[in-house]
């Protein structure tokens, strides 16, 4: 079936496996029927260092793998290029699946299509650093002009065209590295491997070429597999992270979603300390808004959802669910009083502060004090998500900072459909609420 | 103690004497073409250098090492190859000390054509290490003096036994510290190269070698000295030069013309340790390494 090459992943790994030893086969044969490698494995002289492995990478996103040192990482990053042949499963290259290339095949692919940034650097020492900029363009086989020019545009964009005459060991660390980041570049993959590519530096100096290797990705859009064992680094970097453990993948989501619902205990643990405000955002702490009227259904209508849900301001969407604004109270009170018709007159965006649904928890502290009332959370398409109320915040503050684990699912409102925030947006204005029902603040764990 | 002494006596004679004394007439008979060849060659090699090395005045060849050192060392080095090549000059053994000169040029040059290639080899294959290793081994402790006899077996007395002799004797240390070398690489560079798709040749060409240069050069000045080791006991065998001036003053018992001999070849050794050790440090890797101790 001809696919186009849109929908074909970067990379796709399937059933991925790597054991070490004498009896790997033995091993393979334990693993695949589901044996856990601590108990039947024990007496066999293997080491599984990857099990079972399944994921695919999409084209232009950062896939971080995250675990800790012997979980697997790098032994999984180097059957990516085929440093490393598995010893069962398939890696596919842009649908092509390496593990069945010759020698020759295999290196022409890395040419062309993977380059990779090491942990601690992989320097020629004896060579310039233009030199070494230019290495893969080399073993490519360019004339050295050609060379020459994309391996100084590739030090240029990382910052270190006055370098190229240096050798590496008359560079910084960080400076090394981002000479491995221009080697990389230079190469003109659409696939880069980092393998623990920042770790070796000092955490400012971490910090810094993060952001160049973000701000890069901005401008190139390169799908980059990261291998680190730093959390942090994995939330910052990372569109999506996969958690390995001992040889397997436990968990593969957004940095969001691992923090918010963590599959197991040990993620659970590993993201015990982490500043969640910096990575939860709005639509993590946001709870389903008491009263919701369309505008077009008039004053009295408000009136009586106000009346209904005890609050002072109900929030008013307009076509297509599309947030407008509140109306007070006294507003809706006036307004019968007055005979009028259209709540769109007395449509206010004064009483409650909008956030978008994707800025972190951090940032929503200012505008929650600002607000009369519950801040309104508005998805990219401009409709009500939901609504942060101060307590609402101030919970989700103190249940982020404790075990994740401990958080069950909290009970959602019996008489609502949609389970989700997003979902009570597109329901009907008229929504009878359960006003004494004790809001949940984490409404990601919600049975959905 | 009877049964022990009787167990004692009953010991046979393991013969390795004879089967290699077997293997040598065996290969004198069958190999003769073979050993001819090397001979020719060798003595196409040493002999033409030898003359060469003779041919101007001692004086000139003097100034020619004196310059040698100053351009690789500096005027310190060039000043002393100046006096102590001076001094060896003043003496009436400067042809021998230049034929002793060409012999251990020549041995150095096909005991590193040896070695260099299998030391690569050897590094590749840990295999081949585990065999090759145990074999250097032997080479190096077997007493020099033993090379000699199946040498003048095959060759008859001259320069090209002694010359043979000092080619198997001086060629461990190249094999060793290539291998050495070529394993002290870092692994992540070589995988680096890999990464980008460079074929095993070209990383061993581009990568492996010029970082392995700085030890294979130690290699290679460790095999220069044990080639000048060995020309004494190669005069013996009618190698000529040095060796030949110092064991005549043995059998003559002239100590002054020992002593004149022995001077003359540690200053030989000295010079050649000097600039063989220069060479080693104006490499690429060699610079690279002394950039990152001072960083």
């Amino acid at each position: 079936m001809p696919l186009g090459m849109e929908t074909v992943s970067a990379l796709r790994v399937k059933s991925l496996y790597k054991v070490y030893g004498n009896r790997a086969d033995k091993a393979m044969e334990l693993l695949k029927n589901g044996a856990h490698q601590d108990e039947k494995l024990a007496g066999l002289p293997v080491t599984a260092a990857v099990v079972d492995a399944n994921f695919e990478v999409r084209r232009g996103e950062i896939f971080v793998v995250m675990g800790l040192s012997g979980s697997g990482k790098s032994t999984l990053i180097r059957m990516l290029n085929g440093l490393l042949a598995p010893t069962h499963g398939t890696v596919e290259v842009d649908g092509i699946d390496i593990t069945k290339l010759k020698p020759a095949a295999l290196r022409k692919l890395r040419r062309e299509k993977i380059s990779m940034v090491f942990q601690h650097f992989a320097l020629q020492p004896h060579r310039s650093v233009l030199d070494n900029a230019s290495y893969a363009l080399e073993v490519a086989g360019l004339p050295r002009d050609e060379r020459r020019e994309k391996a100084l545009e590739a030090l240029r964009m990382v910052g270190l065209d006055g370098w190229a005459d240096k050798l590496p060991q008359e560079l910084s660390g960080g400076m090394r590295q981002r000479v491995g980041l221009a080697r990389a570049l230079a190469a003109g993959t659409d696939i880069m491997l980092m393998d623990e590519a920042f770790s070796a530096l000092d955490p400012l100096i971490r910090r810094e070429v993060q952001d160049q290797l973000l701000e890069l990705q901005a401008e190139l859009g390169k799908t980059i597999v990261f291998i680190t064992h730093d959390l942090n680094e994995a939330m910052r970097l990372g569109d999506r992270i996969a958690v390995m453990r001992a040889g397997r993948i436990v968990q593969i989501g957004t940095a969001e979603e691992i923090l918010t619902d963590p599959s197991n205990d040990y993620v659970a643990q590993f993201v015990a300390d982490v500043d969640r405000t910096r990575i939860l955002t709005a639509s993590a702490v946001m709870e389903r808004p008491l009263g919701v009227v369309d505008v077009n259904s008039g004053p009295r209508v408000a009136a009586r959802v106000l009346r209904e849900t005890q609050t002072s301001a109900v929030y008013i969407t307009g076509r297509d669910k599309r947030y407008l604004g509140t109306v007070t109270a006294d507003a809706a009170a006036q307004a019968v009083r007055e005979g009028r018709k259209n709540l769109q007159e007395i449509v206010s965006t004064e009483y409650a502060r909008t956030v978008d649904d994707t800025t972190p928890v951090a940032d929503i502290f200012a505008p929650c004090a600002e607000s009369p009332a519950p801040v309104a959370v508005v998805d990219a398409a401009g409709r009500l998500a939901g609504v942060i109320p101060r307590v609402t915040l101030l919970s989700a503050l103190g249940s982020i900072s404790t075990d994740v684990s401990e958080n069950t699912a909290t009970p959602e409102p019996t008489d609502v459909a949609g389970t989700t925030p997003a979902a009570s947006g597109t329901a009907a204005p008229e929504v009878p609420v359960q006003v004494g029902a004790q809001a949940p603040a984490r409404l990601t764990e919600g049975p959905a | 103690m009877n049964i022990i002494e009787r167990i004692n006596d009953m010991l046979p004679y393991v013969r390795i004497g004879d089967a290699f004394t077997t293997g040598v007439d065996w290969s004198r008979e069958h190999l003769s073409a073979v050993f001819d060849g090397i001979a020719a060659t060798v003595d196409s090699l040493v002999e033409p250098l030898a003359s060469l090395l003779t041919t101007p005045p001692a004086i000139v060849m003097v100034l020619i090492f004196a310059g040698l050192g100053w351009w690789l060392r500096g005027w310190k080095f060039g000043l002393g190859t100046a006096l102590g090549l001076g001094m060896v000059a003043g003496m009436p053994i400067w042809d021998q000390t230049m034929s002793t000169l060409a012999l251990v040029l020549v041995s150095s040059a096909l005991a590193l054509l040896l070695a260099v290639p299998l030391g690569i080899f050897i590094a590749e294959n840990p295999r081949a290490s585990a065999i090759v290793r145990p074999v250097l081994d032997l080479m190096q402790t077997m007493p020099a003096f033993v090379y000699l006899i199946p040498a003048i077996f095959f060759f008859g007395v001259g320069v090209v036994p002694g010359a043979l002799a000092t080619v198997v004797f001086s060629m461990p240390p190249g094999v060793r510290l290539t291998e050495l070398g070529l394993r002290q690489v870092d692994r992540e560079v070589v995988e680096a190269g890999e990464a980008f798709g460079a074929s095993p040749w070209k990383i061993l060409l581009r990568t492996k070698l010029p970082l392995a240069l700085p030890t294979i050069m130690t290699g290679v000045n460790q095999v220069i000295m044990l080639a000048l080791s060995m020309v004494v006991i190669a005069g013996m065998v009618g190698a000529g030069g040095l060796g030949e001036v110092i064991t005549t003053a043995l059998f003559r018992a002239q100590v002054g013309a020992g002593f004149e001999g022995g001077v003359a070849v540690v200053i030989l050794a000295v010079v050649l340790d000097r600039l063989t050790d220069s060479i080693g440090a104006r490499t690429a890797a060699a610079k690279a390494q002394r950039a990152m101790q001072q960083a």
